[in-house]
């Protein structure tokens, strides 16, 4: 099918882009890779009034990692799959980056627009949990930051305001002693994640000082299981830790039962992915192996 | 009410103007605007991957990509592999190995396997199916692609 009418403009300034949507408000969707909305709009999901096309503005296509990881609201998903640094930063990133979609996705999509889509099994909103993530918001009067706890509201539902454009996303510097692991189930290569699981380690003297678990396509929104997560702190890694964590994390979501699997079947991908996960990232911790 | 813009695109290095309304697709643009109908439209909403064309060198869909948004840039479509009526050796290759049933898919196959040979000379099969797992073959010849990508390579390899 063929999108219904709408006014487009693809305006050259951030200030522009941010006057038209403060004017047009939530008659306008902004489009950045169109990977997500350009397939909405082809089947009349969704028919805004107002097109704000945001590829044309200046220095938001940039990657940096001198401190921590900040991604621009126009680099693509394939740009931050390909950088070299951002495999030393965050390799939960590197890691993860290549389940979403194919190729010829990646080379449009943006990973902004992945966390503004905010689809409960999408790995970005995954990962930026996982790594404590925050983005940028920007609108006419000001700008806001908000982490990604609070960010991602509901099914593609975030705390982004109408008027409002993510301008970048970032995650601070993992500490020393980190290890991650990212795990997916998805009936076919490319397809969104059926259950998808993203942890961190961070390992002190021994012991786990620190713990991020989160799940994906187990919810509303990415979650973190809080009682896994409790269940690792200041204990040593064995791997009876590991399996009593990864029931926690089972419990620590209500997955729903739909075509893709039951809710007994999701429970049990995260229970396995969990305890797998785990076993990886504290091995990488120790070694300093990427991820 | 349908706007119209003025765009420039270099489509296979031809240079073009025209005018489009900003809600023509540019696979819409390309087969009825500029008579190319080698790029084939199979969803129309991203997942079968038929459309794929290069934007500036890299493949994308053109299904999810305006007309307009391609106003400056350059358009390369499957119809810039046969040059003065030989056909491009990955081409020669899919021929040969019959990594074609009814054909709809190949354009799209074709259009995503020249941007991965060019970065990646020497793959292995697991990496040339990752490659094309977003294009669907309905008739489902899979395994001739595979092996017509395998050929292409042993050759290039051959050749100095
Ligand atoms: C075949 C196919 C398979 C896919 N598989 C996966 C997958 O496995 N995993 C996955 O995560 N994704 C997948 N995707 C989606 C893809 O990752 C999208 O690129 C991504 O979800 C959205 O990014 P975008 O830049 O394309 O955004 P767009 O499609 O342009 O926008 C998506 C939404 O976000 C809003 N938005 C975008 N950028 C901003 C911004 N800077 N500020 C405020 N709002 C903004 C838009 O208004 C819109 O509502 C797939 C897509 C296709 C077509």
């Amino acid at each position: 099918m063929k999108p219904a009418p709408f006014t487009y403009y693809d305006p050259h300034t951030l200030d522009e882009a941010l006057g038209l949507l403060a004017v047009h408000g939530d008659a306008a969707k902004i489009l950045a890779g169109g990977q997500s909305l350009v397939p909405l709009l082809n089947m009349r999901l969704a028919a805004p009034d107002v097109i704000v096309d945001i590829n044309r503005l200046p220095d938001l296509d940039f990657v940096t990692t001198d401190n921590g990881l900040r991604v621009g609201a126009l680099a693509r998903q394939a740009m931050v799959e390909r950088d070299a640094a951002v495999r030393d930063v965050a390799p939960l990133v590197t890691e993860a980056i290549a389940w979403v979609g194919h190729r010829q996705i990646r080379n449009r999509g943006t990973l902004v627009g992945s966390l503004a889509h905010a689809d409960p099994a999408a790995e970005m909103p995954l990962v930026f949990l996982a790594l404590d993530g925050e983005l940028h918001l920007r609108r006419t009067s000001g700008s806001r930051r908000v982490s990604a706890g609070d960010f991602f509201v509901h099914i593609m539902t975030t705390a982004l305001d109408p008027e409002e454009i993510a301008t970048e996303a970032s995650l601070p510097p993992v500490p020393p002693g980190s290890g991650s692991a990212f795990l997916e189930v998805a009936r076919r290569h490319g397809d969104f994640a059926v259950a998808a699981i993203a942890v961190v380690v961070t390992i002190e003297a021994g012991r786990i000082r620190r713990a991020r678990v989160a799940l994906g396509g187990v919810g509303p929104t990415p979650l973190r299981a809080t009682r896994a997560e409790e269940r690792l702190v200041d204990e040593e890694p064995t791997n009876e830790l590991f399996v009593e964590a990864a029931l926690a994390a089972s419990h620590d979501c209500e997955p729903v039962t739909d075509i893709h699997g039951t809710a007994e079947y999701r429970r049990e991908l995260v229970r396995t992915m969990v305890y797998r996960g785990l076993g990886r990232a504290v091995v990488r911790a120790r070694t300093g192996a990427a991820g | 009410m349908t706007e119209i813009r003025c765009i420039q695109v270099a489509i296979n290095e031809q240079p073009q103007t025209a005018e489009v309304p900003t809600r023509m697709l540019l696979s819409d643009f390309l087969r009825y605007t500029v008579g190319l109908t080698g790029t084939h439209v199979g969803c129309e909403h991203g997942v079968c991957g038929c459309c794929t064309v290069l934007l500036n060198g890299d493949a994308v869909r053109s299904c999810l990509l305006f007309a307009v948004q391609a106003d400056g840039a350059e358009v390369t479509t499957v119809e810039s592999l046969t040059r003065e009526g030989s056909l491009h050796p990955l081409q020669a290759a899919f021929r040969q190995e019959h990594a074609l049933q009814c054909g709809f898919c190949t354009a799209g196959f074709l259009m995503t396997l020249i941007p991965f040979l060019r970065e990646n000379p020497r793959p292995s099969a697991s990496e040339i199916r990752e490659a094309v797992s977003g294009n669907l073959c309905r008739c489902t010849g899979y395994v001739n692609i595979i092996r017509a990508v395998q050929s292409y390579v042993a050759l290039s390899r051959n050749s100095p």
